[in-house]
């Protein structure tokens, strides 16, 4: 298997509190691999110390590699930018921005400078748009508000932003979790049509969608990894008894 | 219970209207084109506040060129960089200042430029409206900014975005609307100042277009008029306010007007 993604020895503290422990995982290329667990298990600050979102919080602490194409993120010196470039993300509640639709897709693009021209730039968006299979709703309202879409469609205005910069992994952290079930087996398809051209990391806290979407599923509980194995085995014959016991909802 | 709460919501209400009814059966009979043209002239012979309105509007314009800038690129400090002890000091001194009667500034300013100066003007006024906006600027473009979702800042942060960008255009364009009423009501806020002017640009009975000489305002001239002996005086300084109360309303109409939602 190819890794894309390598993780190891990972420790991440918020202040003086270990929210995660050690966590080693191989994340491999153009697979969907879903992160599973109870709340407050830390599987979304793991999916944000991918692209070291956690920067923002000034009392987070992370030590450990995380080794993307070969390059540890946090070595010194590392350009954030360029990772966050190549690193796209999806959150869990949509948050467009207060632009017209067509200039929601084109900010990435137009801050990382990568089109050509004008028309490159909006053949750019139009393609982003059709890859989050949202264009044939939107091509004829581009230049109105992105706040008057429904939920579902600002979700997937945000995974086609993400995907307009061009990244070569997208990291969904409960991209579907506020949406209705019809929004979300649009996501969920969506997902797995993406994988074909990118590596995705997905955090659900909904274990069907695990099963219907990931090729390989990690189960995490208090800041540590438990199993991670194919989500097949994972939801047959699960290692690990509490694993067992969570997927058949004995908790959790 | 709601009965009361909307008797005193209809009282507050009232005030205003009452207020702006009174001023407008004052004033509305010496209004005319005259008045609004011309410059005072001895009691008896008409004349108007011409030099009082263009000495208001450069007064205010002086302190916005001034103070809006500053206040507006310290508010943005406050909320985006300005967790930290001196964001803390700054953010003490500001509400400070907002607090601090508007003639003590009058005073510092006497004392800092008047004096110096030898003479009261234009430039004086203005500085002093100019200190008594930055605050207000201040802690209402800091407010507006941290309105902006956190989830949007992450959004273009993920994007690749860095910070200053995130901050230049989303967080300012997402707030910009909440920033500018702040701007526009500090404007409505000093326009209506008087104590700070009163020593500072004193008042003129001639058009002066000079920030170095003493510079007539509308509500100088207002305190003026009304302290005056005359009946016709009295009737002037009535005229005078409808109009400042007028622009006070039509600014803030206007911000009403410019902050509709658009997206």
């Amino acid at each position: 298997m190819e890794s894309k993604i390598s993780i190891s020895d990972l420790n991440f503290f918020y202040g003086k509190e270990q929210a995660l422990f050690d966590i080693a995982l191989e994340i491999p290329h153009r697979e969907v691999v879903a992160f599973i667990g109870p709340s407050g298990c830390g599987k979304s600050t793991f999916l944000r110390t991918l692209n070291r979102m956690n920067d923002t919080i000034p009392i987070a602490k992370v030590s450990g590699t995380v080794m993307i194409d070969g390059e540890n993120i946090y070595a010194p010196g590392t350009d954030v930018v360029a990772l966050r470039r190549k690193v796209g993300m999806v959150f869990q509640k949509s948050n467009p921005f207060p632009k017209s639709i067509f200039e929601n897709v084109a900010y990435g693009i137009r801050i990382n400078n990568i089109h050509s021209s004008k028309t490159d730039l909006s053949n750019r968006v139009e393609k982003a748009l059709r890859d989050a299979a949202l264009w044939d709703e939107v091509k004829d309202r581009l230049t109105t508000s992105a706040f008057g879409l429904s939920g579902g469609q600002q979700q997937r205005l945000c995974i086609a932003r993400a995907l307009a910069v061009q990244p070569e992994v997208i990291l969904m952290d409960e991209p579907a979790s506020a949406l209705d079930p019809i929004a979300t087996q649009k996501i969920e398809e969506l997902v797995v049509e993406l994988k074909r051209q990118y590596t995705i990391v997905i955090v659900t806290h909904n274990m069907q969608q695990a099963a219907r979407v990931s090729d390989r599923t990690a189960f995490f509980m208090l800041g540590k990894l438990i199993e991670y194995n194919p989500t097949q085995k994972m939801f047959q014959n699960p290692d690990e008894k509490l694993t067992e016991d969570y997927i058949t909802g004995r908790f959790g | 219970m709601t009965t009361l709460t909307a008797l005193c919501a209809t009282f507050a209400t009232a005030v205003l209207l009452i207020i702006i009814g009174y001023i407008a059966y004052q004033g509305i009979s010496s209004l005319s084109i005259e008045f609004i043209t011309d410059t005072p002239k001895p009691v008896g012979e008409g004349g108007g506040i011409g030099n009082a309105i263009a000495g208001s509007a450069m007064m205010t314009a002086l302190a916005s060129l001034i103070g809006l800038p500053i206040g507006i690129a310290a508010g943005v400090y406050l909320a985006e960089f300005g967790k930290n002890w001196f964001g803390n000091i700054v953010r003490f001194v500001a509400d400070t200042l907002i607090g601090v009667p508007s003639i003590i500034i009058g005073i510092f300013i006497y004392t800092a430029i008047v004096m110096p100066m030898g003479r009261q003007s234009g430039l004086a006024g203005g500085l002093a409206l100019a200190i008594i906006m930055i605050p207000i600027v201040t802690r209402t473009t800091e407010e507006m900014i941290n309105l902006v979702p956190h989830s949007m800042r992450e959004g273009a942060l993920a994007l690749g975005a860095p910070q200053w960008r995130v901050s230049w255009n989303i967080v300012l364009p997402a707030a910009a609307s909440g920033i500018a009423t702040g701007a526009m009501l500090s404007i409505a806020r000093i326009t209506g100042e008087t104590a700070p002017l009163l020593f500072t640009a004193l008042n003129s009975r001639f058009y002066n277009f000079f920030y170095d000489q003493p510079m007539s305002s509308l509500t100088v001239q207002i305190y003026n008029f009304a302290t005056g002996p005359f009946e016709v005086e009295h009737a002037m300084a009535w005229a005078a306010t409808l109009l400042l109360v007028g622009l006070i309303l039509f600014i803030n109409i206007v911000v009403r007007f410019l902050t509709r939602k658009k997206y």
